[in-house]
């Protein structure tokens, strides 16, 4: 069988010519994604914002208006129905209540009297005020450690240009991921937050693959021009950038599809952070070496021999 | 580099070998697998609670209603010395955590000092002009709250056990919470409601002197306390308060055993209950003193039932009916025998998860990993032809070690453990297609097979590791930070990053290299 080259031989796209393009479009897309965070906020689970949420399960489709009815009447504030995933499945969440983690309990009681023993009860969740605040207060920690944890492992192996260069692109994909949350108002909860780490090791992953080649070719090609040489390093390492964000997004599209409701909404966010990361990792995070006096001299990078030696010790 | 010595080579397999070995019981069924002999790998992957159905509980004691009750005990203790050695005191009460009160006369305040320190030990007592001020030490208060919590614990674990739960996980979790654990459960609100009660009871004489009329008003006679009635006596029509004299008769503690049962003459159900010898015998004393009397059984500030002794219990056993249903009869001799909470408990979180929609998780997991398998390894050998293939079983292995890894650290797979596997599958052959298109540059670039080879991999090694690394960094926080399910999440993740980069680096090298060998290729077909 002849092996197939997704990307001809030796591509040789136009990226560092085109930057102004791709920042013009990044900048629009990361105050898009500001304003509309600002603008129309998260649309928090209950993780983050303490709530009740049941999922039920009844014999047959089409109660969704009956229980509505039957359930706003018990007086607990803000009470959300939707279909999940099939027509007989139902989604009910409850604002939190107020009077504390008491006042909860006996919200889920109401509830499950006023439906009755004729439903399945699939899933039920209460998170507490004092929880959700620790969750929250946790998750945005994890996000700025993360962040700060691969700064300081790129700084350590690269220079401080790359680093600074990666975290330029890691937060464009994790800020446009905010946005697409809020302009989508899928619920944003701790497996979101669990899928924009994920995103931020995926995008640094395919960044350090591109610097890996630029730090390689400005040792290797000491006259060549930077623009250039940042161009040839996307371009050498353009298809494997292109099949590995491929099959990510084989596996990842398959648990979208198939993975089941609760999972939905981790796998849109993943896939989202694939192909953003992807994007940010080509078209931003080389082209703003240019402005970020990369020092062409000293730029270290191990010899063959030495990696040679490295490998068989 | 395309030289393997023989001992990197049954390192290799040998790895494999034991993945494979620690992986395959998941594929018996759980008696089958636990029936194993002990030498050989027997543990299953253990299912989070959102795969196999079961309720988390995060609870939280009140301690402070504990250390409260201490004050209020060290109050009445400070009172009764004050009494007995006569000395005249005013504004005797606590105030936060510490206990004061004034003395009349400056010159019997040392005294009065010395007689609040002999109340409880581990106390810190000062006095400044009249006044002395009791706290508890620093040391005394932390021991309080760690006796209440582990008391509470071992509460809570006794009636988790009385309802027959098949290992539940109770453990302590910071500074006063405890985390609940129950897989399988399938009425959460029933151990929600036994969790929620403190179950503390104590006989009570009624106080048949004072008058209730006037109680009502507030004027309640010294000695004495005005309970309401429990909702069910309420309901009968019965009286809605009693009052009732503070002094325990009996306490609770003293109970050894509870049942429920039926009354032989109404058929009602009820709860018999048994007091030790000491409690047997005070109760007894009190009963035999208080013919014709009425005493009332107390639980949690209310009074159950308030029957009229009709002639002394000796035998230190007796049966309360409080218009129970058989459920409630049932729970409430399961919460006496398991004893009383010292402090009550707050439901934090919960995370309940039936155990249908566990089961189908697990399946919409399944079929979405080997659907994105299935893709992944076609898409890999239409792009690298039998180099692919190389990369498919390194994939295919590496889907082996993640489960032995699994199964030999215990760590728990949840839901989103199942993305981060299905995630893997996407993300582990990233370091074969570094290598591959690695080579296929330097064959480009005119080398011969086995040095294009040799070079792809020395190049791309580098590249792999610093990659992966990252990865790494970002799944270790999301350890650290992540609770439940998402730290199962960053643990496949975890798994998957080191297997990937050892079946990339070490065994589709090792492959390659003995194809190159017995094939004596002087092209490479990628």
């Amino acid at each position: 069988m002849k092996p197939l080259n997704l990307i001809s031989v030796k591509p040789n796209l136009e990226f560092i010519g085109k930057r102004t393009i791709f920042f013009a479009f990044s900048i629009v897309l990361i105050l898009t994604s500001l304003s509309l965070f600002v603008a129309r906020d998260l649309n928090y689970g209950i993780d983050f914002q303490g709530g009740i949420l049941i999922e039920v399960r009844v014999d047959k489709a089409g109660k969704l208006g009956e229980m509505r009815q039957q359930l706003s009447n018990l007086g607990l504030g803000e009470v959300a129905l939707q279909e999940f995933g099939a027509p007989t499945d139902i989604l009910i969440r409850i604002q939190k209540q107020e009077g504390g983690e008491k006042a909860q309990q006996a919200a889920i009681d109401k509830v499950k009297q006023s439906l009755g023993p004729g439903v399945e009860y699939r899933r039920t969740e209460f998170v507490g005020p004092k929880v959700s605040e620790e969750l929250f207060r946790d998750g945005v920690l994890a996000v700025v450690l993360a962040m700060i944890g691969i700064l300081i492992y790129i700084w350590f192996r690269f220079e401080w240009q790359f680093g600074l260069g990666a975290i330029i692109a890691l937060t464009h994909d994790v800020l446009s991921t905010i946005g697409i949350f809020a302009l989508t108002g899928i619920e944003f909860n701790l497996s979101t937050v669990a899928a924009i780490l994920t995103i931020a090791g995926y995008s640094i992953n395919d960044t350090v693959v591109v610097y890996d080649r630029v730090r390689e070719n400005l040792r290797k090609y000491k006259t060549l021009s930077l623009p250039e040489l940042l161009n040839n390093s996307i371009n050498e390492t353009l298809s494997r950038t292109v099949m590995t964000s491929v099959t990510t997004l084989l596996a990842l599209l398959s648990l979208y599809i198939l993975g089941g409701e609760v999972i939905r909404g981790f796998s849109f966010a993943m896939i989202w952070g694939v192909v953003v990361g992807t994007y940010s990792s080509i078209c931003l995070a080389v082209p703003v070496l240019l402005y970020l006096n990369v020092n062409r001299g000293t730029a270290r990078v191990k010899s063959d021999q030495e990696v040679a030696k490295e490998i068989s010790s | 580099m395309v030289h393997f010595s023989k001992w990197k080579i049954s390192i290799i397999l040998g790895i494999v070998i034991l993945g494979l070995a620690f992986a395959a019981p998941n594929l018996l069924d759980r008696t089958t697998a636990e029936s194993l002999p002990s030498w050989l790998p027997h543990e299953q992957v253990n299912l989070g609670l959102d795969l196999q159905g079961g309720s988390h509980l995060l609870l939280e004691v009140e301690v402070n209603s504990v250390v409260r009750e201490r004050l209020e005990g060290m109050v009445d203790g400070i009172r009764v010395a004050l009494r007995k050695d006569r000395i005249r005191y005013t504004g005797l009460g606590q105030r936060g955590t510490t206990v004061t009160f004034m003395v009349r006369k400056s010159t019997e305040l040392e005294k009065a000092r010395k007689l609040a320190e002999g109340v409880e030990s581990n106390l810190e007592v000062l006095a400044e002009g009249n006044r002395v001020t009791v706290n508890f030490t620093e040391q005394a208060l932390r021991d309080i709250k760690n006796a209440a919590i582990n008391q509470s614990i071992e509460i809570v674990r006794r009636r988790i056990d009385e309802t027959g739960t098949r290992e539940p996980t109770i453990q302590r979790q910071g500074q006063d919470r405890i985390l609940v654990q129950l897989p399988g459960v399938d009425d959460p609100e029933r151990v929600k409601r036994l969790l929620g009660r403190t179950a503390k009871m104590s006989f009570h004489l009624l106080d048949h002197k004072g008058s209730m009329a006037e109680a009502m008003q507030g004027r309640i006679p010294p000695g004495s306390m005005l309970l309401p009635a429990s909702q069910a006596t309420a309901d009968r029509g019965q009286a809605q308060r009693y009052l009732v004299r503070k002094r325990v008769s009996v306490g609770g503690d003293r109970l050894i055993d509870s049942q429920p049962s039926f009354d032989s003459r109404t058929g009602e159900p009820i709860v018999n209950f048994r007091f030790d010898t000491l409690g047997g015998k005070k109760f007894a004393d009190v009963t035999r003193a208080n013919v014709n009397r009425p005493f009332a059984v107390v639980l949690d500030g209310k009074v159950i039932t308030a029957p009229v002794i009709r002639e002394p219990i000796l035998g230190g056993s007796g049966q309360i009916s409080g218009n129970f249903t058989i459920a409630e009869a049932q729970d409430l001799a399961l919460l006496l025998r398991a004893g009383a909470l010292p402090a009550p408990l707050t439901i934090l979180e919960e995370r309940s998860v039936g155990p249908g929609l566990g089961a189908d998780s697990i399946a919409a997991g399944k079929v979405a990993s080997i659907i994105g398998l299935i893709l992944v390894v076609i898409f890999m050998v239409i792009t690298y032809g039998v180099f692919g293939v190389f990369a498919d079983v390194a994939l295919m292995v590496n889907m082996v070690l993640i489960l032995g890894g699994l199964s030999l650290l215990q760590a728990t797979l949840t839901l989103p453990g199942i993305a981060g596997i299905v995630l893997t599958i996407g993300m582990a052959v990233d370091a074969n297609v570094l290598v591959f298109e690695r080579i296929r540059e330097e064959v480009r670039a005119g080398r011969t097979p086995i040095s294009a080879i040799d070079a792809g991999y020395s190049r791309a090694i580098t590249t792999i590791i610093d990659a992966n690394l990252t990865t790494l960094i970002a799944a270790l926080i999301l350890f650290y930070f992540g609770s439940g399910p998402v730290r199962g999440f960053a643990v496949t993740l975890s798994i998957g990053i080191v297997t990937s980069m050892f079946t990339a680096i070490m065994l589709t090298r090792l492959l390659v290299v003995t194809w190159i060998r017995s094939r004596r290729v002087t092209e490479v077909p990628i």
